[in-house]
């Protein structure tokens, strides 16, 4: 091991990984890979295989098959202990009969850096996360998220060119995980490490990351940015999971170029095909749909007859939920300074069909989520 | 609840009395080691401090410490490093045949000790053990192992495992990370385990007089011998210096096992 790595962040290529227990398969062919320097979120429900995943590239999970690449070079076989690789687990893990201060230094004193160097490099890690006056104290004498402010520290005094993370800010409160979810963020641009977290919150993926790959029963269904996760979802899965979302299931036609489909005797269209085989629906997302009463004159455009269901202000604006004639529902948000309704009001839910997203049903993208 | 004041006092005084029966026997023998006369009478008469000093100078009391203290000492190394290993074993296995295996090696605990002593005594004659060092040693080791993994198991039980991934993804293999991280966090039971397999093997008699003979005897043979032959209130000053000795002991053992149950400061 070098101690004096240089502190740039390695690529990460993984290759059609699996891993079974038994009969179960926890990944199923999943292949990614993360450029050097990127904030990249596994991001999936809890048994998708997103922590799996992180397991295999510290080496505390063995791959049933599949290739692994770390900084290009095959770490399939590499003990945990020689890869070299930072990692901040959800409880923290330090170690409670050492100090903060030595619990930091542990890392460098496995790697023979000598006494001056290594309290120089413990005090610019603890700095780095705000908790330099903390060295004396115990792990136990700290609260939730100055222990994993000092986890952090820990994980990167010893500049690995990779940090993983493992749901780090998942046992700490709403105002807490937002201010640390900043410092994460800053600690990430000042070091310029790969950084690969894990999270099932789909908000915190969107604050924090490049790219993120959005897993589910063991697979990638979808990787990208936060914006083309949300705008271009390329399954409904992923369309439910990032966001709220609205989805219009009906008896589907195709015809030239658009699609139809006929929901409890109305008809909507969107000017989109869909591929394959696969039954369409039609996944919308709550500020592209509009509510107005019946009867009001309008523009063109799709039309859905409902009743609000529920009415939530939110501050800047207002949700509603809407029973469809199907007995389904749809979520809008509209803002204060438009029409208000009030709980049972029958409403007409508007869209423009190009704003409509056209997928392949999935019965199973509800009972994952759910 | 509260308890009525009635209530309160009878409790405490049915305590006071249970808590005699239990002591007073033991604590018997504190006066009578300051007896006059050569005889182990109770109440004894007058006060002397003699049979100390016949501990102290009489041989056959001196050695018959010394061997103890020698047996013991081994044992208690011996007993603390394969038990340490044994109870490490064991938690890292699976369920069913750790479970197996345990109980295996708490028998000693449970068969009684004279059929422990003759299968011990029968193996002894054969291997020409007896009144040996080493045969006191591998047969007090036997008996102390189950209070040793016990300790252990009992600190292993509560260690987070999850230390030891964090230690490998700093860098620490799997030794540098037992000693560093693991062992560190269960030296209580450890230790605790080191005093009670001290203590077992120091007051051990039953398999003792089995194996012993006129070259080699430990502190309890020669207690036994020395009362079964003349009434020498030495035995009462002997009793006296182990009952305090083991109270330190085993206190000091409960004090560090029950500090490691609450969890650490």
């Amino acid at each position: 091991m070098n101690p004096v790595q240089a502190s740039r962040g390695a690529a990460i290529d993984l290759e059609a990984i699996s891993k079974a227990y038994g009969g179960f398969k926890a990944l199923d062919g999943v292949s990614l890979r993360i450029e050097p320097g990127e904030f990249m979120t596994l991001l999936g429900p809890s048994g998708s295989g997103k922590t799996t995943t992180l397991n295999v590239i510290a080496g505390f999970t063995d791959v049933t098959s599949g290739k692994l690449l770390v900084g290009e070079k095959s770490v399939v076989g590499v003990p945990a202990h020689k890869r070299n690789i930072g990692v901040v687990f959800q409880h923290y893990a330090l170690f409670p009969h050492m100090s903060v201060g030595r619990n930091v230094a542990y890392p460098l004193t496995l790697r023979g850096v000598d006494k001056a160097t290594r309290e120089a490099r413990v005090a610019r890690a603890l700095d780095m996360v705000k908790m330099g006056d903390f060295a004396h104290r115990y792990p136990s004498e700290l609260s939730g998220g100055q222990q994993q402010r000092v986890a952090l520290a820990r994980a990167i005094v010893f500049d690995p060119p990779l940090l993983l993370m493992d749901e780090p800010l998942g046992a700490l409160d709403k105002k807490l995980r937002e201010w640390l979810q900043l410092e994460i963020k800053r600690i990430h641009r000042e070091l310029g490490t790969t950084f690969v977290y894990v999270t099932h919150d789909q908000e915190e993926a969107l604050m924090l990351s490049d790219r993120i790959a959005v897993f589910n029963r063991g697979r990638i269904e979808q990787v990208g940015t936060g914006r083309q996760l949300y705008d271009e979802p390329a399954t409904l899965f992923v369309g439910r999971f990032i966001g709220d979302s609205t989805v219009l299931r009906g008896e589907a036609r195709s015809d030239g170029n658009s699609t139809a489909l006929s929901i409890a005797g109305e008809t909507v269209t969107a000017p989109r095909k869909l591929s394959g085989e696969a039954s369409p629906v039609m996944l919308l997302r709550p500020e592209k749909l509009s509510l107005r009463r019946p009867g009001q004159s309008a523009s063109g455009g799709n039309r859905l007859s409902g009743t609000i269901g529920e009415a939530i202000y939110l501050g800047s604006e207002s949700k509603y939920e809407v029973k469809l004639a199907d007995g389904s529902a749809a979520i809008v948000r509209s803002p204060l300074t438009g029409e208000s309704f009030g709980l049972g009001d029958k409403v007409e839910l508007c869209f423009d069909g190009s704003d409509a997203t056209l997928l392949a049903d999935d019965a199973s993208a509800d009972t994952t989520l759910t | 609840m509260e308890m009525k004041p009635l209530t309160r006092v009878l409790l405490g005084l049915v305590c006071l009395l249970v808590a005699i029966w239990l002591v007073a026997p033991t604590l018997v023998v504190v006066p009578m080691s300051f007896n006059e006369n050569k005889s182990l009478a109770f109440p004894p008469q007058g006060f002397s401090w003699q049979w100390y000093q016949n501990f102290a100078t009489n041989p056959d009391w001196s050695n018959a410490f010394l061997n103890s203290l020698k047996v013991a000492s081994i044992v208690a190394v011996l007993a603390t490093v394969l038990g340490t290993l044994a109870a490490f074993g064991l938690d890292r296995m699976k369920a069913r045949p750790a479970n197996l295996l345990r109980m295996l090696m708490l028998t000693p605990m449970v068969v009684p000790g004279v059929v422990l002593a003759i299968g011990i005594y029968a193996v002894y004659l054969d291997t020409q053990l007896v009144g040996t060092l080493i045969g006191f040693v591998l047969a007090h080791t036997i008996l102390a192992l189950p209070f040793v993994l016990i300790a252990v198991s009992a600190s292993l039980e509560v260690f987070d495992r999850r230390l030891e991934t964090a230690a490998a993804s700093l860098g620490a293999g799997a030794l540098t990370t037992f000693r560093t991280v693991t062992l560190p966090l269960i030296a209580p039971g450890v230790l605790s385990g080191l005093l009670f397999a001290f203590a077992t093997s120091f007051d051990e008699i039953v398999v003792s007089l089995f194996i012993t003979n006129p070259y080699l005897k430990t502190l309890p043979v020669q207690i036994f011998a020395s009362i079964t032959r003349d009434a020498d209130p030495t035995v009462a000053a002997v009793g006296t210096i182990l009952l305090f000795a083991t109270t330190i002991l085993i206190g000091g053992g409960m004090l560090l096992l029950g500090r490691e149950r609450k969890g650490r400061p």
